[in-house]
């Protein structure tokens, strides 16, 4: 979901680039306050990693292969703090290195991966563990659930973007978008824990708890607020303005034309109807809910399977 | 420094501030151009073919990036592609993104990566940033290095073929990876502090 140059217009990269440094601002303030000086290099090399990690093959199906994106995997290795910044690095890299991602679309591109990602893997995974009791094995159900969130909300923020910038209408970018990344993201949350479960059971201590001393709430409590404002403002904003003609372009041209004269649901989504959902607004909220809910149960069996086996004794 | 690197000897060099306000600026210029204006893209991208060449790119090394980008490009193109007027819309995306990556590739064959990294210190962009940035740059290849060593030994040691082998034995690989990038890191604080940082 990289951006390139060319899909954004200049408000939407400017404001994208705003929320991006402010983003980036809390995490390098946080990583100034809480990494020690002996673990600053770690922020480059776990960059380097995250690079490297990507490299490895995921097999899917029929000679497909996935990879890592990381952003959670780096959450919960290095904290909150440390992820925004690292990922920051590896989006400013792949951009100036290897082209992938426009510049212009620096800043978005930033905020998606770099800054909404990290943020809501940290908040999914530190409330979610803390819900299912803290153990490893909840720990790592987090871990799996987290890497699904993160995944969905980085794409739906893509797609808000998209649509901000009126290169695709958002009742069509939205549903592509979020539901491509919903089947990424299983992907994503079953190699993530597999990751993390094998760190633990190499170097424990490197996988440390989330309810301790060391985590105040306060961290994890501002950033989902800050995620909870900005997925309001991707999902309320485009449906305020109204975008005119692109899904009932769609609709003529598919022969939905009679289907979308008769909404399901009029208020605030009215105007748009998914093609084979058909339910608009409703269709795509109780697709989100069902995908979060298989997602929640595949992390949950994957991290029954991988977790120690006795909660607490080291493996 | 292998011989493609940037600032090898037999490259030609650029000063890194005047070619990455050039670089931008052109992008920065495309992106703002108004839908469907063919010809000015079409005269934009021969003069970014011309530094390009100037600049020694690899067309290998173009090509392969305009392929990773193009899954993203295509799809997104083709939900433009279904709005009233979006077959401009859409060649607009593919030509505009296509000018920008080649632009960028000449600038990143054009100066070494550390020269931009002064231009940032100097735009004042937080040190913290940029001693990352300049760190992950140094280890990428190194970490990728280490993570081909890794597969290999996976690969010398597994003959298992199911998907689940490959998943848990992936994420081995991963695993082993990152903890050897906490020790790399111990090392190199080790070896700042050795050197009189801080």
């Amino acid at each position: 979901m990289h951006l390139p140059d060319g899909f954004l217009d200049a408000p939407t990269a400017l404001a994208a680039a705003a929320l991006a440094t402010a983003g980036l601002a809390v995490g390098l303030r946080g990583v100034r306050r809480t990494l020690p000086p002996h673990r600053v290099p770690l922020l480059g090399t776990a960059a380097a990693f995250v690079f490297a990690a990507q490299m490895l093959n995921f097999p899917v199906a029929a000679g497909t292969s996935g990879h890592l994106v990381g952003a959670t995997l780096a959450t919960v290795l290095l904290g909150p703090f440390a992820a925004v910044v690292a990922l920051t690095c590896v989006v400013v890299l792949q951009a100036l290195l290897f082209q992938d991602g426009g510049v212009t679309a620096l800043g978005a591109n930033v905020l998606n991966m770099a800054v909404v990602a990290p943020a809501v893997a940290a908040a999914v995974h530190g409330g979610v563990a803390r819900a299912l009791g803290g153990g490893p094995r909840a720990r790592l159900a987090a871990t799996g659930f987290a890497a699904w969130c993160s995944t969905v909300a980085a794409a739906v923020a893509c797609a808000g973007e998209l649509a901000a910038a009126g290169t695709a209408a958002w009742g069509a970018v939205l549903p592509a978008m979020a539901g491509v990344h919903m089947l990424v993201g299983l992907g994503e949350g079953v190699a993530t824990t597999l990751v993390v479960a094998a760190v633990g059971r190499l170097r424990p201590e490197l996988v440390a708890p989330v309810a301790g001393p060391r985590t105040p709430a306060t961290g994890p409590t501002v950033a989902g607020g800050l995620v909870v404002a900005l997925v309001f403002a991707v999902f309320v904003a485009p449906a305020a303005c109204g975008w005119p003609d692109g899904l009932e372009h769609v609709a003529d041209a598919l022969g939905f034309s009679r289907a979308a004269r008769a909404p399901a649901l009029a208020a605030p989504w009215g105007d748009y109807l998914v093609p084979g959902l058909g339910g608009g607004a409703a269709a795509t909220a109780a697709a989100g809910a069902l995908g979060a809910v298989v997602a929640f149960v595949v992390a949950s069996v994957v991290a029954w399977r991988v977790a120690p086996r006795a909660p607490g004794r080291a493996p | 420094m292998s011989p493609r690197a940037p600032g090898a000897p037999g490259r030609r060099r650029v000063p890194a501030g005047p070619a990455l306000a050039l670089a931008v600026a052109t992008v920065v210029v495309v992106v703002a151009l108004p839908r469907g204006a063919w010809l000015v893209y079409a005269l934009v991208g021969a003069a970014v073919l011309g530094a390009a060449a100037v600049a020694r790119v690899r067309p290998r090394d173009v090509a392969r990036r305009l392929v990773v980008a193009a899954p993203f490009v295509a799809g997104v193109a083709g939900l433009a592609f279904l709005q009233r007027g979006g077959a401009v819309v859409a060649g607009t995306l593919v030509a505009k993104s296509a000018v920008c990556v080649l632009a960028m590739a000449a600038l990143t064959a054009a100066t070494p990566f550390a020269d931009l990294l002064d231009v940032l210190r100097r735009l004042r962009v937080p040190a913290l940033l940029v001693t990352t940035l300049g760190l992950t740059e140094r280890y990428l290849a190194v970490i990728g290095a280490e993570v081909a060593r890794l597969r290999r030994a996976r690969r010398a040691r597994t003959f298992a073929r199911s998907r689940r082998a490959a998943w848990t034995s992936a994420a081995g690989v991963a695993a082993h990876l990152f903890v050897r990038t906490t020790v790399r890191a111990e090392r190199i604080h080790a070896a700042m502090t050795a050197r009189g940082a801080r």
